[in-house]
């Protein structure tokens, strides 16, 4: 069954442990299902590899995107040159809008480990509304206020962890379901009415402050991005999450524990997303009760397109990063030349379906090659 | 045997191969089966019985220049879906493809209700029918019944009723039945219901390609048999009267002694390894000793229970009992992989894709996943090690291509399975239990793999080796237990531990009334299991 980059394509048997109905890994090469004829006669492949050939397709691909990112900026600040190519712009871009890196960063987490959480967009929101609520109208100081909204974050991770792992349910429906009640709960916080006076201190933390002219803001996306890597590539923890994601059964009778593993996955992109949250409050100094969700699907489109790049076939942060603001610069640069609000969604939404069928190719592609 | 059909000739293949990669898998296969008559198949794991019911079935193309016909009509390769409709040939395999959801009626009919040939779906006359096909084939089965309440053998039948009754108007029954394997779960009283189901299918003209490891319900089912050994036909369509099971099995087995015989290590030391009381869902019981240095080879046909042994004293599965590691205890009923490694046990699983290494990571991941903390150093991962300690062991084990960075899928199945060992080996495991350590592995492998196992006993590990493959447990070990319907029926070693008994052992399930029944030649039990 094929339904990693397709997590709803079946719903899910009731009671179950199911582990292959969510496994959204982009991972190159072949599948779990071995040829038929592999179980029983001798199956030997031969791996005819030219390497040089090779070499330059796999860096090829790895910088395409970063490539593209480059070509966009150009090709924008020669069209717009008063209103694109300005450092204002730059700030705008890699700053206030380092809200959807983080939030991108938080998803690979349990990406790696073959779930998904699409709550994130509704953990932002409570997260931003926490701070509101209690820094700006309950005066709590800005500090506590931040720290309750992240262990918010983390304690909807847990809950999204408690149903996937002990009901064995599938992960895209706990964490849609979840993520939905969390919106509710926001409204019911908030009135539904935005909710201002939050401490100037956060917004001098988040966008007013620059560092050679770009807001604080970028230099958490990029020192998270940093931490990220260094957890997925140099550290025990994130080996055990890539063979997770990568192989449950193996995982398993290589003495890892998979049910640990996911739950802790999901209680960290419950808290990365609730940093996100504090961010955004930091970036507008209010919460609205709906603005998150905005956040969820160019997030995934970000985590996804950035799955092809960097280390092509593998959720990574770095190409996160980079197609993060590749988006954001395409958006911009669009709207910029006198595009309507509306290509915001053609543009996210087109860009995941391709993001996606882009890492499908390259799985598709690999084995065929490989034999 | 029933009544021969208008065409006679139900199926014919001839000069079929199929290679893959340096492996033939098939060599100049011919076979041909007649209306109306039940032919076996028989063949150890790997002789190639899979791939030619593989491509019989269309799953898999064959070499060119092999012919293939369905009730006289040569067919293309890979044969299409299609053309096996038109010739209706149908089969029903080990699993047996119902939908455990639905009613009986519903899975009857659900190849017709897929195809549209049967468009209205009115549950009423959906059932009427479904009735009165059970009635006619004697199966006292309610059409309203979901499929998950039925015992293994009621559906077992519906898979084999489902795949023989006319589609629709002006069909006709089925021109040949390929049953692959289906007795291999059932309980043995249960067996003679598909047996009998059998002869209700071949009443009504259809052939029955039977695919069984049990050669007394090949002897006593079948009108001939074909046997298969490392690709080759070398028994086509023996009738069943000219052969006994002490010639079957002989055919099977081959008589070509093996390849160098490899060293075993002397066993000095006493037992370190105590298995007590363990219990399987399909295995009521079992003690069993193993000393450093010792292999112990655990085998038995399909379903007898082997697969279990192997997982559940490792904690991947369902197991009761206890087991003791160097004076170490662990509760097998909560033991966990973790725990299990922890005590110095390893376990090489049979599904090297699904279970053993992730195809899609490096070498280097997968050889260092099991032991990652000595990697560590002021909380990061020294991976310049690790690589460097990969691209160590594919030397050693002869890992080709020897490159730590390519995903295991880049490599073929011979040195994926170097690779898994080598992830459990490094660990100098003192209880290292395998399962089909050289399934789908080319000749060159198997011996590299063979000698890595030997190794890893002489260095004082205790060695369970689960195999299907006599040849390589009286290679490999220094005692064989032999497993049927979860008892130990046979116990093998020194002079006794030759292919030819574990085979025997094995194929007869320690049925010796048998045995002597239907061979002169008496065959002596050394041990007589509790």
């Amino acid at each position: 069954m094929n339904a990693d980059a397709d997590p709803g394509s079946g719903l899910p048997p009731s009671g179950t442990t199911v582990v292959s109905l969510d496994s959204p890994s982009p991972s190159r090469g072949a599948t779990s299902a071995p040829a038929p004829g592999a179980a029983d006669e001798g199956r030997t492949t031969t791996s005819p590899m030219g390497p040089g050939s090779r070499l330059w397709a796999t860096s090829l691909e790895r910088a395409a995107l970063p490539l593209v990112l480059l070509l966009l900026v150009v090709i924008f600040s020669v069209l717009r040159p008063t209103s694109f190519a300005t450092t204002d712009n730059a700030a705008a871009i890699l700053g206030a809008q380092a809200v959807l890196v983080v939030v991108a960063l938080g998803l690979l987490v349990p990406l790696r480990c073959g779930d998904f959480d699409l709550s994130v967009g509704g953990t932002l929101t409570l997260a931003t509304m926490i701070v509101a609520v209690l820094n700006g109208q309950h005066g709590l100081p800005l500090w506590l206020s931040i720290l309750a909204a992240l262990a918010a974050g983390a304690a909807v991770g847990a809950i999204n962890g408690f149903f996937v792992i002990v009901f064995g349910i599938n992960s895209f429906i706990v964490t849609i379901g979840i993520g939905t009640f969390l919106l509710g709960v926001v409204s019911w916080l908030s009135d539904n009415r935005i909710v201002s006076g939050i401490d100037s201190a956060l917004l001098d933390l988040v966008v007013l402050t620059r560092v050679l002219g770009i807001p604080l803001a970028f230099y958490y996306a990029l020192a998270l991005c940093l931490l990220m890597w260094f957890v997925f590539e140099r550290t025990a923890t994130g080996r055990r999450w890539l063979f997770v994601g990568a192989g449950r059964d193996v995982a398993r009778l290589s003495g890892i524990k998979v049910d640990r593993n996911r739950w802790g996955a999901l209680i960290t992109s419950g808290a990365v997303a609730a940093l996100a949250g504090v961010l955004y409050a930091g970036t507008t100094g209010s919460a609205d009760p709906r603005g998150g969700v905005a956040y969820l699907l160019p997030a995934f489109a970000a985590a996804f397109l950035g799955a092809t790049s960097i280390q092509p076939g593998q959720f990574n942060p770095f190409g996160t990063l980079v197609a993060a603001y590749f988006l954001l610069v395409g958006i911009t640069g669009l709207q910029m030349l006198g595009a309507e609000p509306y290509v915001q969604d053609l543009f996210y939404g087109g860009a995941l379906v391709l993001a996606v069928a882009l890492s499908q190719l390259l799985r598709g592609r690999r084995p065929q090659e490989l034999g | 045997m029933g009544v021969p059909a208008s065409g006679a000739e139900a199926l014919s293949v001839h000069r079929l191969s199929k290679t893959f990669g340096p492996t033939r898998a098939l060599s100049d296969v011919d076979l041909v089966i007649e209306g109306s008559e039940v032919h076996a198949l028989v063949g150890h794991n790997g002789s190639g019985k899979s791939t030619l019911i593989k491509i019989l079935a269309g799953y898999q193309d064959a070499d060119p220049g092999a012919s293939v016909r369905f009730g006289g009509q040569p067919v293309d390769l890979p044969v299409q879906p299609s053309v096996l409709r038109q010739h209706r040939v149908r089969f029903v395999h080990q699993h047996l493809g119902l939908v455990e959801r639905l009613t009986v009626a519903e899975n009857l009919w659900l190849e017709q209700l897929a195809l549209g040939t049967r468009r209205r779906v009115d549950f009423g006359s959906l059932c009427r029918d479904a009735a009165q096909a059970l009635e006619e084939y004697g199966l006292p089965l309610d059409p309203r019944e979901p499929v998950h309440r039925l015992t293994a053998v009621q559906k077992a039948n519906l898979a084999i009723l489902r795949a023989v009754i006319p589609a629709g108007d002006g069909d006709t029954a089925a021109g040949l039945l390929v049953l692959d394997e289906p007795t291999a779960f059932l309980p043995p009283e249960d067996k003679r219901h598909v047996y009998e189901m059998v002869g209700q299918v071949t009443s009504r003209g259809t052939a029955v390609l039977f695919v069984s490891h049990f050669l007394d319900e090949v002897l006593s089912l079948s009108d001939r048999v074909s046997v298969l050994r490392d690709g080759q036909m070398v028994v086509s369509g023996a009738p069943v009267e000219l052969l006994s099971v002490h010639d079957l099995m002989r055919h099977i087995v081959g008589s070509a002694t093996s390849q160098a015989a490899l060293e075993r290590p002397v066993v000095r030391e006493a037992p370190h390894v105590h298995v007590r009381g363990l219990r399987t869902p399909s295995l009521p019981h079992l003690d069993l000793d193993i000393a450093p240095g010792e292999v112990v080879g655990l085998t038995g046909l399909l379903g007898c229970g082997v697969d279990e042994v192997a997982r559940g004293l490792f904690g991947g599965g369902q197991a009761r009992g206890h087991l003791d590691v160097d004076g170490r205890r662990l509760d097998l009923a909560s033991l966990r992989p973790a725990r299990a490694m922890a005590a110095g046990i390893a376990f090489v699983p049979a599904d090297r894709a699904r279970e053993g290494v992730c195809v899609t990571l490096p070498v280097t991941d997968n050889s260092s996943i099991t032991v990652l903390p000595a990697y560590r150093r002021a909380g990061a991962l020294r991976r310049r090690a690790m690589r460097s300690a990969a691209a160590r062991l594919a030397r050693t084990y002869a890992v080709h291509p020897p490159s730590p960075d390519l995903p295991v899928s880049a490599l073929s199945g011979g040195n994926a399975q170097k690779v898994l060992m080598a992830k459990w080996l490094r660990r100098a495991p003192r209880f290292l239990i395998l399962e089909e350590p050289t399934q789908g592995v080319d000749v060159g492998a198997r011996a590299q793999i063979e000698a890595s196992i030997l190794a890893a006993a002489a260095e004082g590990a205790g060695v369970l080796l689960t195999s299907s493959d006599p040849e390589q447990l009286a290679d490999l070990c220094h005692r064989v237990l032999v497993l049927s319907e979860g008892r130990v029926v046979e116990v093998l070693q020194g002079e006794s531990l030759t292919k030819h008994r574990i085979a025997q052992a094995c194929l007869t399930g320690g049925s010796t009334d048998l045995l002597s029944a239907t061979t002169d030649q008496p065959v002596g039990k050394e041990v007589a299991p509790r």
